[in-house]
């Protein structure tokens, strides 16, 4: 099991007003998921993603990452955390101004004291397919190409999980599907698990298990129907084929440098 | 660290004339450091050179304060040492040689110029106490000092000033103190130069027979009616034996002049440059403090430009700190870049001041003697190591206070921000 929360709360202080951002969430989820947490502005799902992403903890419940308990950990043990087990992906790319992609992708190495960052920044990149563009600049690459950057980031460090807040919401439809296609091919092929927080319900069917918050607690936690899943796969291959990719399981090739 | 560095350049690249105006603030403060210290340094090089070319083993006697009627005279004012003194001090042991010496203004007339200048009474001995030898003509002689001829050693800028063209030696000038007529006075030799600047030209003098000067332009007597001598130059066998002569002096003149306290002063050449270097030391410090006020003024200006950085880049610090960064990285990105500034700044400054020095010493400054002479500059490795130290310093104390706002931004917000 990677993660499981136990009834989580988050309470904000906003002045003299007490926010209930979560109100008691209780999830499991298994290594290699690929699912989707849905939920209206103001349902909680983007403090669930912070507590998920060990970027904030929770005022009260538990957390196991990894049977790892890290709901009362401090700053930095939760930057530690982070820096091992988390990769995140936002909707505004959220790469350094003015760094060449291999470095971005070397980063979260740097901050984990990993070695060898150099070769093992390139397989991730490859493993997106941008290893072109390694010494490439965000200014230099297209929103899909930056995008494609910041998974190559989240996943160098092989971490237990990959919290994806909106990762198409700044791309234009295909090369929504594009994003999409490769964080299923990773999690197909590498079993990586990954966690969208999304209000695009088309964008939800591409996973396996949709989570739908209101009001800071779970409404509904069920499966994706094959066919719902099928039908979107059809749906982003069509939108892609028009667009003359090709997203089959087998367009970018895998090394085996980031397993 | 090396990535820490690469990254912190890449920042200060990103908005080249920020950093540029943001460094000025250390390069002026350093190069001000640099070229101000190297002055006092240069000017205590030169009095240091010119005092000890003197020699080492000399000791200067000269008359104490007076103290009648309770009223206590600057020291030297006193008339209590006299030939006779010299005389007796000169067959002590430790002594090689004395040589006494008076002093006094008078006014030079030569072919229609009228200057003024300091006439010392000196002996046939002083010549080789005090290290003045003539460049051309002759020293005053024994049997000159003796007769009280009427002849005169001028100094090398008297000699230059008096005689741009000519050959002063076998010529005559006039010489008069105070309203009194003057004397005529046969020129004998020139006295080679000896340099010196503003802190006092030697060659700005002329030497005369001492008792000449006693008899005819000078006659400041003691108590006891003798003629008064205002200082006697002491050679000593060596240095080692100084403190010991020093007690020898002190004892025969107490013994001659019937006293229990002392009315002379004895003073060594140690003496002289223990004091200047203190006055130096302290004028030099002074320079340097005050050039140092820019060098803090310099450190607020990267405060300022680090908080406004920090501010712009919060987004950036977000995301650093989401990939895993810990407040130390942060706060190290910050200070190294901080650091990378002030000393980048201190390096460029002591450049700068290194090259001001050498311009400040093609300066010419009029000297004692009406001539001109460079201004002398120095810049040690000291004063290169305390400035760039104090750079780094400035940039480190500097920084410490926008990076530690930068490592407690709170990821969340930092993402957040617009």
């Amino acid at each position: 099991m990677s993660i499981r929360i136990h009834e989580v709360t988050k309470t904000y202080r906003m002045g003299n007003i007490e926010v209930h951002a979560l109100r008691g969430v209780s999830l499991d989820i298994r290594d290699g998921e690929l699912m989707a947490i849905m939920g209206p502005s103001g349902s909680g799902k983007s403090t669930l993603m912070n507590i998920l992403g060990c970027l904030d903890a929770p005022t009260s419940g538990s957390y196991l990452l990894d049977d790892e308990e890290v709901a009362r950990l401090k700053d930095d043990q939760l930057a530690a955390v982070r820096s091992r087990k988390i990769g995140f992906v936002f909707q505004q790319f959220n790469l350094l101004p003015r760094t060449p992609a291999l470095e971005q992708v070397e980063l979260p190495m740097v901050y984990a004291g990993i070695g060898d960052r150099r070769k093992r920044a390139l397989a991730a990149l490859e493993a997106v397919g941008l290893s072109d563009r390694a010494n490439h600049k965000p200014t230099e690459m297209s929103g899909g190409q930056q995008q494609r950057v910041a998974i190559a980031r989240a996943l160098v460090n092989e971490p237990s999980i990959i919290l994806a807040d909106e990762p198409t919401g700044a791309l234009d439809t295909h090369t929504s599907a594009e994003i999409m296609a490769i964080f299923q091919r990773l999690n197909r092929e590498r079993g990586l698990t990954v966690v969208f927080v999304t209000h695009e319900a088309d964008i939800a069917h591409h996973t396996r298990r949709i989570i739908h918050l209101l009001d800071g607690l779970i409404t509904s936690d069920e499966p994706v129907t094959d066919k719902q899943f099928h039908d979107a796969e059809v749906r982003a291959q069509r939108s892609a084929a028009s667009d003359g990719l090709d997203l089959t399981p087998d367009s970018y090739a895998l090394t085996a440098g980031v397993a | 660290m090396s990535s820490a560095i690469r990254v912190a350049f890449r920042a200060l690249g990103a908005n080249k004339l920020r950093t540029t105006l943001t460094m000025l603030g250390i390069i002026i403060g350093v190069a001000a450091v640099i070229a101000l210290m190297s002055i006092g340094r240069g000017a205590q090089a030169q009095v240091t050179a010119q005092i000890q070319s003197l020699g080492t083993n000399l000791l200067f006697i000269r008359p104490g304060a007076t103290n009648q009627g309770g009223v206590r005279s600057a020291a030297g004012q006193a008339a209590t040492l006299t030939l006779e003194d010299a005389a007796a001090i000169a067959t002590l042991p430790n002594v090689v040689a004395t040589a006494p010496e008076v002093g006094t203004v008078v006014q030079i007339l030569s072919q229609g110029q009228n200057s003024s200048t300091r006439a010392t009474g000196v002996t046939d001995i002083y010549s080789a106490v005090r290290n003045t030898n003539v460049a051309q003509g002759e020293w005053i002689t024994r049997q000159q000092v003796d007769a009280r001829s009427l002849v005169v050693v001028l100094g090398d800028s008297v000699a230059k000033e008096l005689f741009p063209d000519s050959d002063p030696v076998g010529q005559t000038v006039r010489m008069s103190v105070g309203n009194r007529t003057g004397t005529n006075f046969r020129i004998i030799g020139v006295a080679e130069a000896k340099g010196g600047t503003g802190f006092g030209n030697q060659d700005d003098q002329v030497y005369l027979p001492i008792t000449t000067v006693m008899a005819r332009l000078f006659a400041q007597r003691t108590a006891r009616g003798a003629p008064n001598v205002s200082t006697v130059n002491v050679q000593v066998v060596s240095e080692s034996v100084m403190d010991d002569t020093v007690g020898q002096i002190g004892d025969l003149l107490r013994t001659r002049h019937k006293v229990t306290q002392d009315d002379f002063t004895i003073q060594s050449q140690q003496d002289f440059l223990n004091t200047f270097n203190q006055i130096a030391g302290t004028f030099t410090l002074l320079l340097g403090a005050i050039a140092g006020i820019s060098l803090v003024v310099g450190g607020i200006g990267i405060m300022n430009i680090m908080l406004v950085s920090v501010t712009e880049r919060t987004r950036e610090i977000g995301i650093r700190k989401a990939v895993g960064a810990r407040r130390r990285d942060i706060l190290t990105q910050f200070l190294v870049e901080a650091v990378v500034v002030s000393v980048l700044g201190g390096a460029i400054g002591i450049s700068l001041g290194s090259g001001l020095a050498a311009l400040i010493s093609t300066i010419q400054v009029p000297g004692a003697g009406g001539g001109t002479s460079n201004l002398q500059t120095q810049v040690g490795l000291d004063s290169v190591l305390l400035a760039f130290c104090v750079s780094a310093a400035v940039g480190l104390f500097f920084g410490i206070y926008p990076a530690t706002r930068a490592s407690r931004l709170n990821p969340i917000e930092a993402l957040r921000y617009e």
